[in-house]
C-alpha cells in the first residue's frame, strides 16, 4: 500500500480516524476498570481502618459522617463492638504540606488516645517528609505519637514548643503532619459531644503552634450552644 | 533472524536509550530513587513502546507525513492511559508507588524517537523487536541506576539492607544524586564500549 499524501482532507481523515479509536479505546477501558479501581481503593481505605482502630465488629465505613473543623472537612469512621464504641478513625487532608495533599487516617480510642495512623497519600520529598509514615511511630525520643492523646501532649513539633520530635530535615512536612492529627482529635471531640459520648480533653496546641487551626471551631456546633 | 537478534542487541547496549542516546532522562532521573522504582518504570514505558512501536508501524502508510508527530503523540498517549488505568485496577500497591509518574511516559523521548526513527519506516515484527530491545535496554538503565542510587542512598538495594540506612548518603535519593549517579554511569558504560568496540 503506498503512502497516503499530505492533502487536508488525507490529513483529517487519518488524524480523525486515529483520534476517533484512540478515544473509543479509552472509553472501553475506562468502563473496564472502573470499578476494580473503585474497589482497589475502597480496599486501602478499609484495610488502614483495620490498622488504626482497636478490634471492631461494625462497618465504619458504613456510618461515616463528615464533621467541619475550621472549614476543613473531616471523615470520621466510627468503630463498634457488640453496639459500644471502641473508638473513632478520622481522616484528615492537608495542603500545608511540602508538596501536594498529605491524607492521613488516624484512630483514637474511646479516650482520644492515638491508637495508630496511616498516610494514605503523600508526595513529600523521599528519604526527608516521606519519612512521615514510619516517623511518627518509632518509639526512640519523643517521636511516636501512638498512645498519646492531643489533649494531653501538645502535637506540635519541639521546634515550635511542642512535645513531638519533628523529623530531620522536614520541618514543614512535620507540621502538616502534626496539623492533621489535631485538626483530627478535634473532629473526634465534636463528634463525641453530638453522640453524647465521652469527650476528651481541648487539645491545648494552640499555644505556639503555627499552623494551628482556630480552636475555637467547635462553638458553632449545635450541641454547644 | 540474525537481523532480528542484531535488532535485539541494539537496543539493549550499543544504541542504549539512557546511556548512549540520552533519551527519556526526564523519567529516568526523576522516577529511580530506588531499584525497584527504576525496574517498574523500565517495564511500564517498554510495554507502552512495544505496543506504540508495533501501533504506529502497523498505521505509517495511512498518516500522511505532514501530520504524523500528532499522529504518533495521540497513540502513544492512548497506550500511557490504558496502561495507567490497568495499573490503578489490577495493581494498586505498584500504582502507590508509581503513580503520579506513570503519565510521564508520554513525554518520555524513547517512544517519540523510535517511532519517528524505526517504526514509521520498517515493518511491524521489526519494529516490535526494536521496540524489545529498547524497553529492555531502558529497564536495565534505570535498574541499574535505581540500585546505585539506593545503595549509596540508603544502604539498600531492592529494600534489602546491606549497610545501616544511618549511613546513607541522602542525597542520592534527591535530584541532585541522580545526575551524579547517572554521569558516572554513562561515562563507564562509554568506557566499556569503547574498549570492546577496540578488541
Amino acid at each position: 500500500m503506498k503512502k497516503l499524501a499530505s492533502t487536508l482532507p488525507n490529513m483529517i481523515l487519518s488524524l480523525g480516524i486515529i483520534t476517533v479509536l484512540s478515544g473509543l479505546l479509552l472509553g472501553v477501558m475506562y468502563t473496564v476498570t472502573k470499578a476494580p479501581i473503585e474497589q482497589s481503593e475502597r480496599e486501602m481505605q478499609t484495610a488502614a481502618l483495620a490498622e488504626v482502630l482497636p478490634p471492631f465488629d461494625n462497618d465504619p465505613e458504613a456510618e461515616a459522617q463528615s464533621v467541619n473543623v475550621g472549614g476543613q472537612v473531616y471523615e470520621i469512621y466510627p468503630a463498634r463492638m457488640d453496639g459500644h464504641s471502641v473508638g473513632v478513625a478520622v481522616k484528615g487532608v492537608t495542603m500545608d504540606g511540602f508538596s501536594g495533599e498529605v491524607v492521613i487516617i488516624c484512630g483514637f480510642d474511646n479516650k482520644g488516645t492515638v491508637v495508630n495512623y496511616r498516610v494514605l497519600k503523600q508526595a513529600e520529598t523521599p528519604g526527608l517528609g516521606a519519612k512521615m509514615e514510619m516517623w511518627f511511630r518509632d518509639p526512640s525520643g519523643t517521636r511516636s505519637v501512638i498512645g498519646k492523646s492531643p489533649g494531653i501532649q501538645n502535637f506540635s513539633p519541639v521546634k515550635d514548643g511542642g512535645d513531638v520530635d519533628a523529623i530531620t530535615a522536614a520541618t514543614i512536612s512535620s507540621r502538616a503532619f502534626l496539623s492533621v492529627l489535631r485538626g483530627a482529635y478535634e473532629a473526634y471531640r465534636q463528634y463525641a459531644q453530638t453522640q453524647g459520648m465521652y469527650i476528651p480533653a481541648v487539645s491545648d496546641s494552640h499555644t505556639g503552634a503555627s499552623t494551628q487551626q482556630p480552636t475555637d471551631c467547635h462553638i458553632g456546633s449545635s450541641v454547644h450552644s | 533472524m540474525k537481523k532480528y537478534l542484531r535488532l535485539l542487541y541494539n537496543g539493549i547496549i550499543p544504541a542504549n536509550p539512557v546511556f548512549v542516546l540520552l533519551l527519556g532522562m526526564c523519567a529516568t532521573l526523576g522516577t529511580t530513587s530506588s531499584a525497584l522504582n527504576g525496574l517498574m518504570m523500565g517495564i511500564a514505558t517498554a510495554a507502552v513502546l512495544i505496543c506504540s512501536n508495533a501501533a504506529i508501524s502497523l498505521l505509517k502508510n495511512v498518516i500522511p507525513d505532514k501530520v504524523r508527530i500528532p499522529a504518533y503523540i495521540v497513540i502513544i498517549a492512548t497506550f500511557v492511559t490504558v496502561l495507567q488505568l490497568a495499573i490503578s485496577a489490577w495493581m494498586p500497591a505498584l500504582n502507590a508507588s508509581l503513580g503520579i509518574f506513570i503519565p510521564l511516559i508520554v513525554v518520555n523521548c524513547i517512544l517519540l524517537g523510535r517511532a519517528e526513527a524505526f517504526a514509521g519506516k520498517n515493518g511491524v515484527i521489526a519494529s516490535l523487536i526494536d521496540g524489545l530491545g529498547c524497553g529492555i535496554g531502558f529497564i536495565f538503565a534505570l535498574t541499574l541506576l535505581g540500585a546505585v542510587r539506593e545503595f549509596l542512598g540508603t544502604g539498600h538495594i531492592f529494600g534489602y539492607e546491606i549497610y545501616s540506612e544511618d549511613y546513607g548518603m541522602l542525597i542520592f535519593v534527591l535530584a541532585p544524586g541522580a545526575f551524579i549517579a547517572l554521569g558516572y554511569l554513562i561515562a563507564i558504560v562509554s568506557r566499556l564500549r569503547g574498549l570492546s568496540s577496540n578488541t
